[in-house]
């Protein structure tokens, strides 16, 4: 009458595994279902990129600063993505009634913010990409690596500490209730400023670049533009290795605080039954 | 008594089902867009963002001029970005009450079959981000005088062109954001990023933060074909007086040729978002778009 096989419970490892996997596909494959959303998604950064390589232009800026700004305007979707669609990513599955089906479900919650981290990562990599090849392209931009495993390690390091702190901000957004649409609305002209998206963060002198830091794209995108566009030497904030160290520690950072404050959110949800409140 | 009844109970308002409608909008839009936060939280949401996209292109200027602010270059970046915020509100504005009424509130289908003035109501959701743009803008002004030493003085103000040109920019303005939003209406996808899209290219396109002789030849047309364009020109003069930079591509046109340019788009925008909002209202209820929600 049944069926006697029985099916292997998943526990652990192997259940984190599973269902960070279980939430990052719908992300991969929505990417590539939707296509047509990829043209808009790289058509905006694309304008405000031509905006400001034309201002550089209008001012007679050095040739390098082009590169710095697309190089800043494919990054744009990568913070764009952390605060969409991770920081306030918890709130709007609060709003659409999965939060409770996360919570109730054996899936460990940290997993299914690093599926959600790692799907977006994916998804935005292929953007990106395409912003700079596009702007690459349009405005013949020329790029001279010195040292590529480096700038691959500041790459991933970077996008390690930035996730975690887009993991750390899903918690912190979630109890922000509605507020977290303007919180990210108001957390993007600031720190593309602060953070020095479209100019070298040294610009704004050494205590404001040291305060803004604690976003990890100001010293990856530094770094980045020192191994990319190597031919001033004086455009860094602070040495590339030097910025990979506190990159890696940020990281660190991150990903235990997002683990924490999850945790903790979990348990007085829990206990005052404010978890899936729906009126915040 | 509210600020808003106290407007519905003037008699050509009470009169009027246009003018009634337009006036519960735009305090309806005014609610949305600023009792999520208290008074000062929202103040300081609205005012920061604005300031720190304006301070971009300050640093960006700073590190290659070696901070020449006192040269007209300056000041024409600064009014033209401080301005544009009013543009970006509007052309996004009224898409984002659709999505708004549509998807976050569902209340759409309500508002389009009961018997109000459709147009109006759009129109007035429009004039309720106009109001916090604009508030926006002045702050950015008076921040770049205070700060960056911003060459705008009342006394050398032109204040018939500011006037006229506002009057004309802003209406051609409304319309156009009138239009993003009725297409906005007949979208199944796609809808939240075109407000963003036509924002952003005409950003690019308008001499917003750079004077069209930049732009290759063949792209400097497109904006000769916008209003912003002539707007944020007039603006500038009437604004900077003679301190105006004067840029081959719009400096021979005089005033009155800008404002009769304004007033032309001014008039065919209005006769355009009119017949292109009933036609958007018709097809998104003949295609069943007006109460859908798509998830996103």
């Amino acid at each position: 009458m049944f069926d006697q096989t029985r099916v292997t419970k998943a526990t652990g490892l192997f259940l984190f595994w599973a269902t960070m996997w279980a939430r990052a596909y719908p992300r991969m494959v929505g990417a590539l279902r939707e296509r047509s959303w990829m043209f808009f998604e790289t058509l905006l950064p694309v304008l405000a990129v031509s905006g400001y390589v034309f201002l550089y232009r209008a001012i007679n800026a050095p040739p390098e600063y082009t590169g710095f700004a697309v190089l800043g305007g494919a990054m744009t979707a990568f913070w764009l993505n952390v605060l969409w669609s991770m920081a306030s990513q918890l709130y709007w599955d609060k709003d659409q009634g999965n939060l409770e089906m996360y919570v109730v479900a054996p899936g460990p919650l940290m997993a299914v913010l690093l599926g959600m981290a790692v799907g977006g990562l994916l998804m935005t990599t292929t953007r990106a990409t395409v912003i700079i090849v596009v702007c690459s392209l349009l405005f013949g931009v020329t790029y001279q690596i010195t040292d590529p495993l480096l700038l691959a390690a500041v790459f991933i390091v970077t996008m390690a500490a930035l996730y975690g702190m887009g993991m750390l901000f899903a918690s912190v957004f979630l109890i922000a209730g509605r507020e977290a649409w303007h919180l990210s609305n108001l957390l993007q002209e600031p720190i593309y400023l602060a953070s020095g998206f479209y100019f070298p963060v040294k610009a704004l002198g050494f205590w404001v670049a040291t305060f803004a830091s604690i976003i990890p794209l100001t010293l990856g995108l530094d770094a980045m533009r020192q191994l990319i566009f190597s031919g001033d030497p004086t455009i860094g904030f602070l040495p590339a290795t030097v910025e990979l160290a506190i990159l890696l520690v940020l990281a660190v950072v991150f990903i235990a605080a997002a683990y924490f404050a999850l945790s903790k959110l979990e348990q007085v949800g829990r206990q005052q039954g404010r978890l899936v409140e729906r009126r915040r | 008594m509210t600020i808003s009844q106290r407007i519905l109970d003037l008699p050509l308002v009470r009169r009027s089902d246009a003018l009634r409608t337009f006036v519960v909008a735009t305090w309806l839009g005014w609610q949305i867009e600023s009792n999520w936060a208290d008074p000062f939280l929202f103040a300081v949401y609205s005012i920061v963002r604005p300031l720190a996209g304006v301070l971009i292109l300050v640093v960006m200027y700073a590190v290659i001029t070696a901070s020449a602010f006192e040269d007209p270059t300056f000041a024409y970046i600064y009014v033209g970005n401080a301005l544009y915020i009013l543009v970006g509100m509007v052309i996004t504005g009224v898409s984002w009450a659709i999505i708004d009424d549509r998807e976050h509130y569902r209340v759409a289908k309500n508002i389009f079959t009961a018997p109000l003035n459709g147009y109006t109501y759009l129109f007035g959701r429009g004039v309720a981000r106009l109001i916090i743009g604009s508030v926006s803008v002045l702050i950015t002004l008076g921040f770049g005088i205070f700060f960056f030493g911003l060459p705008i003085r009342l006394s050398a103000i032109d204040w018939p062109l500011l006037l006229v040109s506002s009057v004309l920019g802003l209406t051609a303005l409304a319309c156009l954001g009138l239009i993003m939003g009725a297409w906005t209406l007949t979208m199944a996808r796609h809808f939240w990023s075109v407000g963003d899209a036509v924002a952003g290219a005409m950003y690019l396109f308008s001499g917003a933060i750079f004077p069209l002789s930049v732009l290759p030849g063949w792209l400097r047309w497109i904006g000769f074909l916008l209003p912003v364009t002539y707007w944020l020109e007039a603006m500038r003069r009437a604004l900077l007086g003679d301190e105006v930079a004067s840029f081959d591509t719009l400096a021979f046109l005089s005033n009155q040729a800008l404002v009769a340019i304004l007033a032309g788009f001014a008039v065919v925008l209005f006769v355009v978002s009119a017949y292109f909002y009933r036609w958007a209202l018709h097809t998104s209820k003949e295609k069943g778009l007006l109460d859908m929600e798509s998830g996103y």
